[in-house]
């Protein structure tokens, strides 16, 4: 509905406090602007890599056909395995992989795809995908237990599970101590991988160690802006639970579409990240990037849980979720260490977010794919206790991963749903949780 | 000049289809949050099974339309009776969390291969609403005077039934609130521990308020399949829901009419915020294209949308027809 319209000459200004925040972000972000993609109408093309397991397949021949049937374009790939097909103009085209031209170890991994039907829409470049397997190892997949991939799915779960675990541990703290849910906790996630991608991409070109350090703390500050500029004043006009989450939905869309507008809806990845060594231990084979995040997370982890336990800021944060009113009677600032709650949350969240742009990519939407996996996390392990949130977060991640190697990586979520919902039948307070806090 | 052709646009905008569709989901989403005070986030899942419903008992078992939108219906229906079982009887925060999620994983299952004989993956089902023009009684032509254009007659038959069937659905709401079942909902959303003390059977009657309200969220699923004549998983996204709380909450939660003012409110800025902001980027007194790239101008209304949600939720949480006194709730 919203194509081509007349000018409007006559248009009032932009509310005030926008043009605020797009000069704010404006001022943030002035270096990245001049770099946005070129347009070029007329080269649509199909470009693709054939590889197994990392091996660039040469010699395999595609033909790609229009919608008549008519073959317009035929390509082989080269040494490194590389497909570059230029197509006539826009439309749906079949690629068909010629079976017959793969080597004799090398099998598609679905025989049922070796055609594609990509829709290319003008000036467009579009992937194509053959997902190719090692002959032998399809042996392996027909057998009842799919043993090299579990181990692979069982590595990438722990990692998930650490990565979610980092970053709910920020959503269950401020449930256990404001009652509030945070639905934007997702959009701080993607702020600090998106901070972080400026900072070492862009502009300023810092080592990526240097431009986290400045996420998390852009992270942490995010919080305490949060919590000092909307929910302590919320709180103190008494606003109802309902009332508050209806505010962090809105406040969610305010940063994702700001963090949009700003970033783009492109995918990108870390260069610093981009190259790394495979390392085998026995049947698990990771990558030094994938064990350096873990070594990292489970440091930051294990930090946190001290901190929690042994400190006087941590035992006044478990005093406030266990029970605030006791906890200010006795003497504890409860405003105080609310804000250091969000703070501690927000950089959390910043960290887990560079982490998942490092090992996956950065989009602006992948904090909120995340959240989904941060509540079915820490509603599995006990809503309010930061302890909770690891457990459910472990265990929600090498389920995902693991289901993965069965249902494929496109249903991941809704594994995660299904726990979710099974959770909340069975035992609502979740596995560390209490009982009182749910009804 | 350029006014009277802006007025126009954003009154083609306010009474078009996808106002219409809107206006359905959250006169749905007024039962759940207005009247029995249930946050629902995921009333596009409602939304998507209604519309899917009626596609793929079109496109696959090759049913006819109306059986089809009777499935789209009776799916909502069954997927609200899935979601109260588990979260109903606990805190509001764990609906609002299994909603939020059910929309994101219905439209992930959805455009998978594996759901592909059924849904057709990513690209959707298309080919929909033959049948339905068929019935338009209206001869071709133009339709519309001044500033008030409605378009072509196939546009006119679509508007025309849109709106009979919310003022049909505000009539139901009208009649359902104002008898004693409609009394026993509101006093579960000012207390629920006083409507249960009364005897009342609270997890049933928020049961029936979430079915209800589901199954008008799926009458709009339906109705939108039908006005863009196919389903494509992509486009049930979290904006659906986001969009229907903003003219929920605009309109005045828990009024009968509250969404469908909201709704014309809605559309009529949301549309006009569209030409303003292009205007301004063109003009060059706020370049958001020339800034920040082709995205700019999308996001910076949605980012706006969510600014409004917000102010709205703080300082008049009552929107334009309701009492505030009403909407305290939690509280």
């Amino acid at each position: 509905m919203s194509g081509e319209h007349p000018a409007v000459r006559r248009g009032r200004p932009a509310p005030l406090l926008v043009t605020g925040v797009v000069a704010l972000l404006l001022a943030l972000v002035a270096p990245v602007l001049l770099a946005v993609p070129a347009w070029a109408e007329g080269d649509e093309a199909l470009t693709g890599t054939l590889q197994v397991d990392g091996d660039p397949v040469e010699g395999v021949r595609v033909e790609v056909t229009d919608a008549d049937g008519e073959t317009v374009a035929e390509e082989t790939s080269d040494a490194d395995g590389q497909l570059e097909i230029a197509l006539p103009g826009p439309g749906t085209y079949d690629a068909t992989l010629d079976v017959d031209t793969l080597p004799d170890d090398v099998v598609l991994r679905d025989p049922d795809r070796a055609t594609i039907s990509p829709d290319v829409s003008p000036g467009a470049t579009r992937p194509l995908a053959f997902p190719l397997a090692d002959a032998d190892a399809e042996e392996e997949v027909a057998s009842a237990i799919p043993w090299s991939r579990l181990a692979q799915g069982t590595v990438n779960g722990v990692k998930l599970g650490l990565l979610i675990g980092m970053a709910s541990i920020g959503l269950s703290l401020v449930f256990g101590t404001t009652r509030l849910i945070n639905f934007a906790h997702g959009e701080m996630v993607t702020f600090g991988a998106v901070v972080a991608w400026m900072l070492h991409m862009t502009g300023f070109e810092l080592p990526l160690i240097a431009a986290t350090l400045l996420a998390i703390i852009a992270g942490g500050a995010l919080g305490a802006g949060m919590e000092k500029g909307l929910w302590h004043p919320l709180r103190s006009r008494r606003f109802g639970i309902i009332q508050m989450l209806v505010v962090s939905i809105g406040l969610s869309f305010l940063l994702r579409y700001l963090i949009q507008l700003v970033y783009g809806t492109q995918r990108q990845t870390y260069a610093d990240f981009a190259i790394s060594t495979t390392v085998s231990l026995g049947p698990f084979r990771t990558t030094t990037r994938d064990l350096l995040i873990m070594a990292i997370s489970i440091l930051v982890l294990t930090g946190v849980g001290l901190m929690l336990t042994r400190t006087r800021i941590g035992k006044a944060m478990r005093a406030v979720a266990d029970n605030r009113d006791l906890a200010e009677s006795s003497g504890i600032d409860v405003g105080r260490v609310i804000l250091i709650v969000w703070v501690l949350g927000g950089a959390l969240a910043a960290l887990g977010g560079v982490f998942v742009g490092a090992s996956e990519e950065v989009t602006w939407i992948m904090g909120f794919r995340l959240l989904l996996l941060m509540f079915a996390g820490v509603i599995l392990g006990g809503i309010g206790t930061a302890f909770g949130a690891l457990v459910g977060s472990m265990v929600v991640g090498l389920g995902v991963e693991i289901s993965a190697v069965w249902l494929g990586g496109q249903l991941k979520y809704v594994w995660a749903l299904a726990v979710l919902i099974l959770v909340l039948l069975v035992r609502p307070q979740g596995i560390l949780g209490v009982r009182e806090r749910v009804g | 000049m350029d006014l009277i052709e802006v007025l126009s646009f954003a009154f083609r905008s306010a009474v078009g289809p996808l106002a219409i569709t809107f206006a359905l989901a959250a006169i749905g989403l007024n039962i759940h949050y207005g009247y029995t005070g249930l946050l629902n986030i995921g009333q596009v899942a409602f939304v998507m099974v209604g519309a899917y419903g009626l596609a793929i008992t079109v496109d696959v078992f090759g049913g006819s339309h109306l059986v089809g939108a009777l499935v789209g219906l009776g799916l909502a229906v069954l997927l609200a009776v899935l979601l109260a079982v588990p979260t109903l009887r606990l805190r509001a925060d764990y609906l609002a969390i299994t909603t939020i999620s059910v929309g994101e994983v219905l439209r992930l299952a959805t455009r998978s291969s594996q759901a592909a004989p059924l849904t057709r993956g990513a690209d959707g089902i298309a080919g929909l609403g033959g049948p339905f023009y068929a019935l338009n009684p209206i001869p071709p032509g133009d339709y519309g005077f001044w500033i008030f254009q409605l378009g072509s007659e196939r546009r006119v038959w679509l508007i025309l039934v849109g709106w009979a069937l919310i003022a049909l659905m505000c009539l139901l709401v009208w009649a359902l609130m104002r008898s004693p079942w409609g009394r026993v909902l509101r006093a579960i959303r000012e207390d629920e521990e006083a409507a249960r003390s009364l005897g009342k059977n609270v997890f049933s009657y928020k049961m029936q308020a979430l079915v209800l309200g589901g199954a008008i969220g799926g009458l709009a699923g339906v109705y939108y399949a039908i006005q863009a004549a196919g389903v494509a998983p992509d486009t049930f996204d979290p904006r659906i829901t986001f969009y229907a709380y903003v003219i929920l909450i605009l309109g005045g939660p828990g009024r009968v009419l509250g969404p469908v003012l909201g709704a014309l409110i809605f559309y009529a800025l949301f549309q006009g915020a569209d030409v303003v902001l292009r205007q301004a980027s063109a003009q060059g007194w706020l370049p958001l294209v020339d800034w920040f790239g082709s995205q700019a101008i999308g996001a910076t209304r949605l980012a706006l949308v969510g600014l409004v949600l917000m102010l709205l939720m703080i300082f008049r949480p009552q929107g334009i027809l309701g009492d505030r006194r009403e909407m305290s709730l939690g509280a």
